[in-house]
C-alpha cells in the first residue's frame, strides 16, 4: 500500500519509513510562525517554563499583520513585545513596516517555505501552503510556543480526501470557486481532522495563486491540511525564491483515500458564500438581489498580485457604486510594488477605491473597514461569521476578486458577465 | 474523583472562535477582560450570567474557525467549568487540551437544553443531567491527550524536556 503526500511528509519528518493514518507522532517542524495576536501568548509561554532561545533562528517566524499598522494601544503593546523577543532572539524572519505583509502571502514569496516542508503556525491559515507541496497547519500559541523551544510538535496522521476537478474552468471561475464549492458541498466541517488532497486537470490548470487560495480555505471545512502536488509551476515560483532545498513529494497511485471527490470543473459557475458560513454557497445566477455597501479586495486568500490583475481587469474604465466603499489591500510590498509597475493601482483609484497597506485589517474586523449595523460586504476574504468584519449584525459575502469588483460596481452581488 | 455539578448553556452548531471571542478584543489576552466578553455575539449577557462550575453545551463542530487561543482562555476565565459538544474543530481541539479547559464530545449533547443542571465526572466521562435524569457517555479522552492532562499540560512536558536535554544557545 502506497502513501498520500500527507502521509509522505509527515513520516520523512517523524524520522519513519511510513506512517498511517490516525498514528500519533513526534515530528521535526521546519518553520514556526506567530503573528501579533497570537505571539504574544506564546512567548508567555516559552519564557514561563524557562526556555532561553529558540531552536533555530532561521526558523522561527514572526509577523505583526493583523491589527497592523497598530491600531490602538493595545495592539502596539502586543507588536512591542513580539518585537523586543524577535530581537532578543535574534531571529532572522522578522518582518515589520515596509517590510511586513499578510504573512501567509509573504512567506512564500520570500521563500521561506518550501516544497517538502512541515510547517505549523498560531494562525489557521497556516494551511495555505500546502499549495506548495508541504505540510502547514495551524495550531494554538501554546503549540507555538512548544515548537519554538523544541522545534517539534505531535500531530495525528490524518485520513486523507481526495477532490479531483476534471475538465476546464469556465470563464471568471478561479481557485475561490472550487473551493467554496466544495465547502458547500461538504460542509464547514466535512474535513473535520483530514487532509484534503487537490488534483485534477483544473488544478493543474490553476496559478500557484489560485492553488493557494484553495489551500488556504482547507481550513474553512475543518481540514487539517490542504495540499497540492508539485509540478513545473511549483518549481518555477519556487526557483528563484527558495531559501532551502525543496523536496518534492507526490502521492503514490495505490495510496489510501477515506473518501474520493469528483467534479466537473466545467459546471462550477463563480461561487459566493451567503452568510454566516462559508458553506452557505450560491452560484453567482442565483444570488438574487443582494445591495452591498462595501467590496473588499485582498486578504491571504485572495491578495495576490494576481488576483488584483483580475480585479483591475473588471473595474479598468469603471467607476465603483457611490454607495460602495472599495477597499483594495495589496498583500505584501512586494505585491503592492508590482501593482503599482503595472498601473493597477491607477485603475483602482480612477474606479473610487481605498487602498490600504499590507495588512489583515478588515479580514477579521479588526481595522481599515469595519461595517456598521445592518451593513453589507463582499469580501475576497475567508470567513463570514457573525460579527467578521465589525457590527455583529453586519454581513459579509465571500467571493472571487471579479465577483468582488463587478459587485462593487453594480452596488449588488454581481458576476463580471452581469455588467 | 472530580465531580461536580453547573448550569448548561446551550448554543447550536459550528460555534465559531469570532462568536467565542470577537476579534475586536484580541488587542489582549488578559483572561479577565477576554471573559468578560466570552460568547458576546452569541449571546451578549453571557458573561453576565454564566457562574463558576457552569457547563457549555453545543453542537457539531464547536470552535471552529481561527487558531486564537484566546477562545479557550475567555470560557475557562469565565468559570465555565467545561464545554460539552458533538464535536470540535481540531485546532480549538488541541488549544484546549494544550491550556487546561476540559472538553467532552458527546453524541448526546444534544439532550442536554439551556437551564439544566448538569453533572460531569471526569474519570468516568460522565455526564448526568441532572434535570431530566439521564447519564450520557462521552467519548473517552485519547490516551496521549490524558498524558499529556497528568503531566499538567504541553508545556509542563515540554519543561521536562528541555531539562534532560539541557539545550544551550
Amino acid at each position: 500500500m502506497g502513501m498520500t503526500i500527507t502521509e509522505k511528509i509527515l513520516a520523512a519528518h517523524a524520522g519513519k519509513k511510513r506512517v498511517v493514518p490516525g498514528e500519533l507522532i513526534t515530528a521535526r517542524v521546519d518553520v514556526a510562525l506567530g503573528n501579533d495576536i497570537t505571539a504574544p501568548i506564546a512567548i508567555d509561554e516559552f519564557t514561563a517554563i524557562g526556555a532561553k532561545c529558540v531552536f533555530d533562528r532561521d526558523r522561527v517566524v514572526l509577523v505583526p499583520d493583523h491589527f497592523t499598522p497598530n491600531k490602538d494601544i493595545l495592539s502596539a503593546m502586543q507588536v512591542k513585545k513580539v518585537r523586543e523577543f524577535a530581537k532578543a532572539q535574534g531571529l532572522t524572519h522578522w518582518y515589520e513596516g515596509g517590510e511586513a505583509g499578510v504573512e501567509h502571502v509573504l512567506l512564500p514569496e520570500k521563500g521561506i517555505v518550501v516544497p517538502g516542508d512541515l510547517v505549523i503556525g498560531a494562525d489557521s491559515h497556516t494551511c495555505t501552503y500546502g499549495a506548495l507541496g508541504a505540510f502547514a497547519t495551524g495550531v494554538g500559541s501554546t503549540d507555538l510556543a512548544a515548537a519554538m523551544a523544541t522545534g517539534e510538535v505531535w500531530l495525528k496522521v490524518p485520513e486523507t480526501l481526495k477532490f479531483v476537478f476534471h475538465g476546464k474552468l469556465a470563464p471568471w471561475v478561479e481557485g475561490k470557486d472550487l473551493i467554496l464549492h466544495i465547502i458547500g458541498d461538504i460542509g464547514v466541517d466535512g474535513a473535520l481532522y483530514m487532509a484534503m488532497e487537490f488534483t485534477g486537470e483544473a488544478i493543474e490548470a490553476l496559478s500557484m495563486a489560485g492553488r493557494f487560495t484553495m489551500a488556504n480555505m482547507a481550513i474553512e471545512a475543518g481540514g487539517k491540511n490542504g495540499i497540492c502536488t508539485p509540478d513545473e509551476k511549483t518549481r518555477e515560483y519556487v526557483k528563484n525564491r527558495a531559501l532551502r532545498k525543496p523536496v518534492y513529494y507526490a502521492s503514490d497511485p495505490d495510496a489510501a483515500y477515506a473518501r474520493i471527490i469528483e467534479y466537473d470543473a466545467a459546471k462550477i459557475e463563480p461561487t459566493v458564500a451567503f452568510p454566516h458560513l462559508p458553506e452557505n454557497t450560491r452560484p453567482i445566477s442565483q444570488v438574487g438581489d443582494v445591495t452591498i455597501h462595501q467590496a473588499v479586495i485582498g486578504s491571504c486568500t485572495n491578495g495576490r498580485i494576481e488576483d488584483l490583475r483580475t480585479a483591475a481587469s473588471v473595474l479598468k474604465g469603471r467607476k465603483a457604486h457611490p454607495d460602495v466603499r472599495l477597499i483594495v489591500i495589496p498583500t505584501t510590498p512586494a505585491v503592492y510594488r508590482q501593482a503599482m509597475d503595472e498601473g493597477l493601482l491607477a485603475t483602482f483609484l480612477d474606479a473610487g477605491a481605498v487602498i490600504g497597506p499590507p495588512t489583515c485589517g478588515p479580514c477579521l474586523g479588526g481595522h481599515m473597514g469595519i461595517l456598521a449595523e445592518g451593513e453589507r460586504a463582499v469580501a475576497t476574504t475567508n470567513r463570514n461569521f457573525v460579527g467578521r468584519m465589525g457590527h455583529p449584525k453586519s454581513e459579509v459575502y465571500l467571493a472571487n476578486p471579479a465577483v468582488a469588483a463587478a459587485s462593487a460596481v453594480a452596488g449588488k452581488l454581481a458576476g463580471p458577465e452581469d455588467l | 474523583m472530580e465531580s461536580d455539578k453547573g448550569k448548561a448553556f446551550r448554543f447550536g452548531d459550528d460555534v465559531d472562535t469570532d462568536l467565542i471571542i470577537a476579534a475586536r478584543y484580541l488587542n489582549t489576552s488578559d483572561p479577565a477582560v477576554l471573559a468578560s466578553h466570552c460568547m458576546e455575539d452569541a449571546d451578549p449577557s453571557f458573561a453576565g450570567k454564566v457562574r463558576a462550575g457552569d457547563v457549555i453545551v453545543a453542537g457539531k463542530n464547536f470552535g471552529c474557525g481561527s487558531s486564537r487561543e484566546h477562545a479557550p482562555i475567555a470560557i475557562k476565565a469565565a468559570g465555565v467549568r467545561c464545554v460539552i459538544a458533538k464535536s470540535f474543530a481540531r485546532i480549538f481541539f488541541r488549544n484546549a487540551f494544550n491550556m487546561g479547559l476540559p472538553i467532552l464530545e458527546c453524541p448526546d449533547a444534544d439532550e442536554i437544553a439551556d437551564g439544566h443542571e448538569v453533572e460531569v465526572d471526569f474519570d468516568r466521562g460522565e455526564i448526568r443531567n441532572l434535570t431530566t435524569g439521564k447519564v450520557h457517555q462521552a467519548m473517552p479522552i485519547p490516551p496521549f491527550m490524558q498524558e499529556l492532562v497528568a503531566a499538567g499540560g504541553l508545556m509542563a512536558h515540554v519543561k521536562k524536556k528541555l531539562a534532560e536535554s539541557s539545550p544551550s544557545c
